[in-house]
């Protein structure tokens, strides 16, 4: 049987890496708009809302991080190098955010601002420095023989910023609609007004994203504007806006859950859309998954586990969040 | 003013990284464990004191726990920032172990880890305590696999090397179980189980030094003996075997940790000393005749190696290792002597009534720890200069990134560890202070979760089930 390894692995570490930016994307959402919080009690609320579940949705990345140096141990090479100043940045952001969930229901009432402070300013560093890892992989990555060749400031472009920003606006999103989902009375209203702007914010963003990137590369131009390819690229943009549509009509109705699962799914488009820009290059402009990727022998190892295993994961983790489901309540949560 | 090369700094930088994260694992390995077999007992016995602990050492663990959490993603990403040529070598043989360590491992307690901290009134005693077991199972998986690929860094195995110059698996069996592992993995899960037991002895010690009738004091600190007792024995078997290991495999290592720069016969066992790498021998050296070859070899006149039997590029630095060395196995062998006086103390009735002896035990608290370290240091120092032994060097394993790169984001480390760890050990110690029988646990005397919301007599009547029930 000759199944194409890489490519598998290509669309497994693929769904980690989505599954990590939507679940750690509305954490980190959250302490993006922990300013926007209107009191303590509100912000007590937004982290018992995540609490339980946060550690198993960061853990994502570190199957990201893990999977690639496993399977595509020639790009994590190459983009960690490439990388080096954002992933520190991401790092650093993530030890303070992560240290928060338990820190700050430790320190006393006078001092917790602190914590709010690391909080917000860990989540909007992670955030912004994830963003500018995409737009860095996107705009290109200098390749000599089997190593980076470029500078330590490369990743540092106009576009890059952009997409940093783009992705801060697009995780304030969806922790704002996640608080639609887990908050009720006054705090779920201020929430909703808040992913309404956060939403056309979103969508300016897409459309500069969807303008800017083919620019930068003409095989890019070429898949999105051009015939035949632009018959089975058209889709993308069309489903956009469908789902701003439910988006918007859901916020401005009474539904709950609705304005989060639209932007998740909002996410989920724009992230093929994405992957359509990219394939089958894991390293723009050069090296290809099939160049990047480890002997079939190891593909097939981990395959063999991740096949029994990611079911698994996918199970037990649903069912933390079914156990946690419902609306969360001021005072409840803590340990 | 000193240079450092980018090796250099990556390096210190790795060491550092890598020393305050172990110190996490070491702890929360074998309070997984504990958390297992307290409401385990709770479950069987329904005796109150047990889940008066758990409730106390789980607060305690979730801190450390977060700790290790964060300090942890920071390794996956370190080996390609610093180490981009050693992980495209090494990436299909050590990333799929890694690999498995996430899928099987991680998630495992991460899943599971929510609801052990939050369930308990959300499904029950028995549900809970099945969440409890597979984070303490998770726990010791990924301590399987970490350890698996560190054993290969040390002893590879089961491998070939391609065109492009990368290790490429051959056997995976042979892989998963190098000949340093099942050693190194017996003597680190034993490591993390004595760590945990001295560090709940001393805090079960302070609590007695407070107040000899406290009920849980008494049996957190009789536990933490009993291990102390029990596994300090296995775990000086346990080094000995490690050590015969490490002969066979990586001499030079050997004669480094024992200061021994000519190889011979009938060696001494060099008690201390002054390694000099320069000079090329060991100063101001206080020996026992033949003990190191008895020790070794198992035999009188068997023997030993020294370090100038390996070209001068090829050696460890002794003077390190030689010293790391001795500070693990002397804080081995006061644990024994630990073990041993409770045993004694508990014959004669005595063990929750010798203040001195708490005094001991609340001064071991922390020596764990040290032994860990030192004992990582003994055998990553030990593997220099290499980083898989014998066929790639650490100077070649090294990204293209420049010295003040690397500096820098070590700066940063050291300044961000230090405020988040040492705030985060401050409210550790904080909580192992606050006394185990005030019922909800250590934070009776400071504000608990969303304090001044909702009265903690509320959430206190929904969480402490009655296991008759």
């Amino acid at each position: 049987m000759d199944l194409d390894l890489p490519l598998i692995w290509a669309l497994l570490i693929a769904a980690a890496v989505f599954l990590y930016v939507v679940l750690d994307g509305f954490d980190l959402g959250l302490g993006i708009l922990f300013p926007t919080a209107r009191s303590a009690t509100e912000r007590d609320v937004m982290m018992n809302s995540v609490a339980p579940v946060w550690d198993g949705n960061e853990t994502w990345l570190v199957l990201g991080g893990g999977g690639l140096y496993a399977v595509f141990p020639l790009a994590y090479a190459i983009l960690m190098p490439a990388l080096y100043a954002p992933i520190f940045a991401m790092l650093f952001g993530l030890v303070f955010r992560g240290v928060v969930f338990e820190f700050r229901f430790k320190s006393s009432e006078q001092r917790r601002w602190i914590w709010d402070i690391a909080f917000f300013l860990g989540s909007l560093t992670a955030a912004l420095a994830q963003g500018i890892i995409l737009g860095a992989i996107v705009q290109g990555i200098a390749v000599e023989g089997r190593a980076y060749a470029g500078g330590w400031l490369d990743w540092l472009t106009p576009f890059s910023l952009m997409t940093g920003v783009a992705v801060v606006i697009g995780y304030a999103l969806l922790g704002a609609t996640w608080l639609v989902w887990k908050c009720e009375g006054p705090m779920q209203d201020h929430f909703r007004g808040l992913a309404l702007t956060l939403m056309f914010a979103m969508l300016a963003m897409i459309g500069i994203v969807s303008l800017w990137t083919p620019a930068l590369d003409p095989a890019i131009a070429a898949r999105w504007f051009e015939m035949p390819q632009i018959l089975y690229t058209a889709p993308v943009p069309l489903m956009v806006l469908g789902l701003a549509v439910v988006l918007f009509r859901s916020l401005n109705g009474t539904r709950d859950a609705l304005p989060f699962l639209a932007s998740l799914a909002l996410f989920l488009v724009t992230f093929a859309g994405l992957g359509i820009s990219l394939y089958p290059n894991i390293v723009p402009p050069t090296v290809t998954i099939w160049e990047a990727a480890a002997p079939d022998s190891s593909l097939a190892f981990l395959l063999a586990g991740a096949a029994v295993l990611i079911p698994m994961i996918l199970a037990y983790s649903a069912y933390a969040y079914w156990i946690f489901r419902g609306k969360v309540r001021p005072g409840e949560g803590y340990h | 003013m000193m240079e450092f090369s980018a090796v250099d700094l990556a390096r210190f930088q790795f060491a550092f990284t890598v020393s305050f994260h172990i110190i996490f694992p070491s702890f929360t390995i074998g309070l997984a464990s504990f958390l297992m077999v307290l409401e385990g007992l709770w479950l069987t016995s329904g005796r109150d004191v047990y889940l008066r602990l758990f409730k106390y050492w789980m607060k305690i663990f979730a801190v450390a726990f977060g700790m290790g959490v964060v300090s942890g993603i920071v390794m996956t990403y370190q080996f390609g920032t610093n180490w981009s040529v050693f992980s495209d070598k090494t990436g299909p043989v050590l990333g799929p172990l890694m690999g498995y360590e996430v899928l099987s491992a991680f998630f495992l307690e991460a899943g599971f880890l929510g609801i052990m901290l939050f369930g308990l009134t959300r499904v029950g005693p028995r549900l809970h305590f099945a969440a409890t077991c597979m984070v303490a199972f998770g726990t010791a998986l990924s301590g399987f696999w970490i350890l698996s690929v560190n054993s290969w860094m040390q002893t590879p195995a089961g491998f070939s090397i391609n065109e492009v110059g990368q290790f490429v698996p051959e056997n995976w069996f042979e892989i998963v179980f190098n000949p340093s592992f099942p050693y190194r993995f017996v003597h680190m899960m034993l490591a993390a189980y004595l760590t945990t037991a001295f560090v709940v002895g001393a805090v079960g010690a302070w609590h007695l030094l407070k107040d000899r009738s406290s009920d849980a004091a008494r049996v957190m600190f009789s536990m933490a003996m009993w291990m102390a007792a029990l596994v300090t024995p296995l775990q000086i078997v346990a080094g000995d075997m490690h050590g015969l290991n490490t002969l066979e495999h990586q001499p030079a290592k050997i004669a480094a940790m024992e200061g021994h720069f000519e190889g011979e016969e009938g060696a001494p066992l060099i008690l201390f000393g002054v390694p000099d790498m320069a000079a090329g021998e060991t100063r101001y050296q206080v020996a026992i005749p033949k003990l190191g070859s008895l020790i070794l070899t198992h035999s009188l006149d068997g023997r030993v190696p020294g370090l100038n039997d390996f070209p001068p590029e090829d050696r460890p630095n002794a003077t390190i290792v030689f010293f790391s060395f001795r500070v693990m196995v002397g804080i081995g062998f006061a644990m024994l002597g630990i073990g041993l006086l409770s045993l004694y103390l508990r014959a004669r009735g005595r063990l929750y009534d010798t203040p001195l002896f708490h005094k001991l035990a609340l001064a071991m608290g922390p020596t764990g720890f040290i032994a860990v370290l030192a004992g990582w240091i003994t055998t990553e120092v030990g593997r220099q200069p290499f980083t898989v032994y014998g066929l790639l060097r650490t100077a070649d394993s090294i990204s293209p990134v420049d010295a003040p790169a690397v500096a820098t984001s070590l700066l940063v480390f050291i300044v961000v560890y230090f405020i988040v760890f040492g705030i985060g050990t401050f409210y550790l110690l904080r909580s192992m202070a606050a006394p185990p029988d005030a019922g909800d646990g250590p934070h009776a005397g400071e504000p608990t979760r969303a304090a001044g919301v909702t009265p903690a007599f509320a959430y206190r009547d929904k969480t402490t089930p009655n296991p008759a029930e």
